[in-house]
């Protein structure tokens, strides 16, 4: 064998292994199929889908439908988000802000089939020690960067006629290990959400001095699902919906079924019954289709997203070069837009709860 | 001819090692332009146009925020934690290394701890590491030196056993003391293996170094990888990726140099010329 052909060789099979290699970075195809993937990671508003599909929920309407839904937990939130965005998952459970930020900005359509709840004080600004909000200044603020926390960093900030070039200094923490960061002295304000708020909330010296109920309805918890694959197969989103309303309506309930699904719910996020109702008592649940309606229909949608846009913007999260906070056009269910009317990568709709709740399903 | 026989010849040598790479680069390249002719945005497998903007971004133009261009800050505060980092491992590896290595009494006391110490994975105990050194630059020095320095410690002591007795007799008929042999006999043996070991510890320091950084920083190459992840910028990670494999790199390599400089002797026997 001369040295050509057995280069020739070589060559053919690395070509060939490439080209495998190709072919399973290929992204979401949009068209009509049957087998469906949902990515969630744990978080009070989000656990309803991990009991959904340890009852048979699930399975219940996906079988109505004729289609099959995988329901996947994730570790790690940011993960389950990026997977979505890559193209593994059809939806995923996501905050209003990272939405736009992670697939929205990355190109890819996608739309908060079901709105679940808001933020209502699970979210806080914690100091230690000083228990106002504008002792804040000049301090180091230990928080998870470009995350929730920031945001209503941000719009605490704005509330004291602050900012965060001139008067804080932001540290990035990973969650998992601030509640280990605020025994250490040189940690003296935290940004972070619930359980651990609860969890730092409980040392003698922290103090809350501004959480997300002073910024209702600005930090929104959805299921999204990728906008051609549910234009091709709508049946999806339906049973996304029924699956949602049903659970909903299950964890809701004051009987012992209700007792037990949120006791069920607790376990699953490793707290309890206890903790679970306490994280729960600082969100605002959408236990029926109609209060959603209303919210998604309202103009707290609007208002908040140009709020997010804007903070986006200001720490260039909304992509490479984009000229502005409206770079990426965000639609709501009245159909308006807001920003780049021929960019449009995030839309509100109200056409599966309402469904919902008229019945339809 | 038989298959362990044959040898490549200088320019087949040069065609296999770099054949790799550039399967690695069309396999990137094939995957990338299938997933932007699909979505002009796709932010998982970015084009070359998408990595000049972000070197650009990166690496020339000051940042909107801070006004720092940022590679540079990162790179700085990174550098400066792995060489402190390295250099304390290193200092107290020989340090240690020496004592337990030529003295009964000390390995005694030694060795089996520092066995135990290095059997701990230094990230698990990290919430320990933040409460006693707090969440500063001295918590990430002191996880690549708890994670690195255990591993030199045990490597030089090896090294020493390996040094022939019959120096260390010669050296004592001859009327060496204790200090005089650890200092003229086994220290110069000692410090090509340092750094040897120092070499092969490159790779676990900047695990560590980039560990630390992505639990808490405010600047670095990995707490920038870290932070970008969060809105998959792969555009910016892939090249920050490169960016500290060259680093390693050279380091790697400056290390070598710097021994054949130094200890020449010891390159040639390895060598074998």
């Amino acid at each position: 064998m001369t040295t050509r052909r057995f280069l020739a060789k070589i060559t053919a099979g690395f070509v060939a292994a490439t080209m495998l290699a190709g072919s399973f970075t290929l992204p979401a195809m949009a068209a009509p199929k049957k087998e469906f993937k949902l990515a969630w990671s744990i978080y009070v508003g989000w656990m309803p889908w991990q009991y959904a599909a340890e009852q048979g929920i699930v399975k219940k309407w996906a079988d109505k439908y004729g289609i099959k839904i995988d329901v996947v937990q994730f570790n790690d939130y940011v993960e389950s988000v990026n997977q979505y965005t890559a193209g593994a998952f059809d939806a995923v459970t996501v905050t209003n802000m990272d939405a736009l930020s992670i697939p929205a900005a990355g190109g890819v359509d996608s739309t908060a089939v079901i709105v679940g709840d808001f933020s209502n004080g699970n979210d806080a600004v914690i100091l230690k020690g000083k228990d106002k909000l504008a002792d804040i200044k000049g301090q180091k603020v230990n928080l998870v960067e470009f995350s929730v926390s920031h945001y209503l960093l941000a719009r605490a900030l704005e509330s004291v006629k602050m900012t965060e070039a001139k008067d804080i200094k932001v540290v990035s923490t990973s969650d998992a290990d601030l509640v280990a960061a605020w025994s250490t002295p040189d940690v003296t304000a935290v940004v972070t959400w619930n359980p651990l708020v609860a969890e730092i909330l409980k040392s003698p010296d922290a103090k809350k001095v501004f959480d997300s109920s002073q910024i209702p309805g600005e930090i929104i918890d959805l299921a999204v699902a990728n906008s051609a694959v549910l234009k091709d197969n709508p049946d999806f989103g339906k049973a996304l919906a029924g699956i949602w309303y049903e659970t909903m309506a299950l964890m809701s309930a004051k009987d012992a079924a209700g007792t037990a699904a949120r006791t069920a719910m607790g376990k699953a996020s490793g707290s309890d019954l206890a903790g679970y109702e306490a994280q729960l008592a600082n969100t605002r649940m959408f236990f029926k289709s109609d209060e959603a309606l209303a919210f998604v229909r309202g103009p707290e949608p609007k208002a908040t997203m140009k709020k997010v846009a804007g903070f986006l913007f200001d720490h260039g999260l909304l992509g490479n070069g984009a000229p502005s906070a409206e770079a990426v056009g965000i639609a709501f269910p009245d159909g308006s837009i807001y920003g780049d009317a021929k960019n449009v990568k995030f839309r509100f709709t109200d056409s599966f709860m309402a469904a919902a709740a008229e019945g339809k399903l | 001819m038989r298959l362990i026989n044959r040898r490549p010849d200088r320019s087949l040598w040069l065609i296999l090692a770099v054949l790799p790479f550039l399967a690695l680069l069309i396999a990137y390249a094939a995957g990338s332009a299938v997933r932007l002719a699909e979505n002009p945005a796709d932010k998982l497998l970015p084009g070359l146009t998408a990595f000049a903007d972000a070197i650009d971004r990166m690496a020339l133009e000051p940042d909107k925020r801070t006004g720092d261009i940022l590679l540079w800050v990162d790179t700085g505060a990174s550098l400066t934690r792995l060489v402190a980092g390295i250099a304390i491992a290193a200092a107290g590896g020989l340090l240690v290394g020496m004592l337990a290595g030529l003295l009964p009494l000390a390995r005694a006391a030694l060795s089996p701890f520092v066995t135990v110490v290095s059997m701990v994975p230094p990230l698990a105990v990290l919430p320990i590491l933040f409460i006693v050194v707090g969440l500063g630059e001295a918590s990430k020095i002191t996880l690549i030196v708890i994670g690195v320095m255990p591993g030199l410690i045990r490597d030089l002591m090896l090294k020493i056993d390996d040094l022939p007795r019959q120096q260390l007799i010669k050296a004592q008929t001859l009327g060496a003391n204790s200090w005089t042999i650890a200092i003229r006999v086994v220290l110069p043996q000692i410090l090509p293996r340092l750094m040897d070991s120092i070499r092969l510890n490159l790779g676990p320091a900047w695990l560590f170094l980039i560990s630390a950084e992505a639990i808490a920083s405010e600047s670095g190459l990995g707490y920038r990888i870290f932070l970008v992840r969060r809105y998959l910028a792969m555009d910016v990670i892939l090249p920050y990726v490169a960016w500290i494999t060259l680093l390693c790199f050279l380091m790697d390599w400056g290390l070598r140099a710097a021994q054949s400089r130094a200890f020449p002797w010891f390159d040639r026997a390895r060598t074998g010329q």
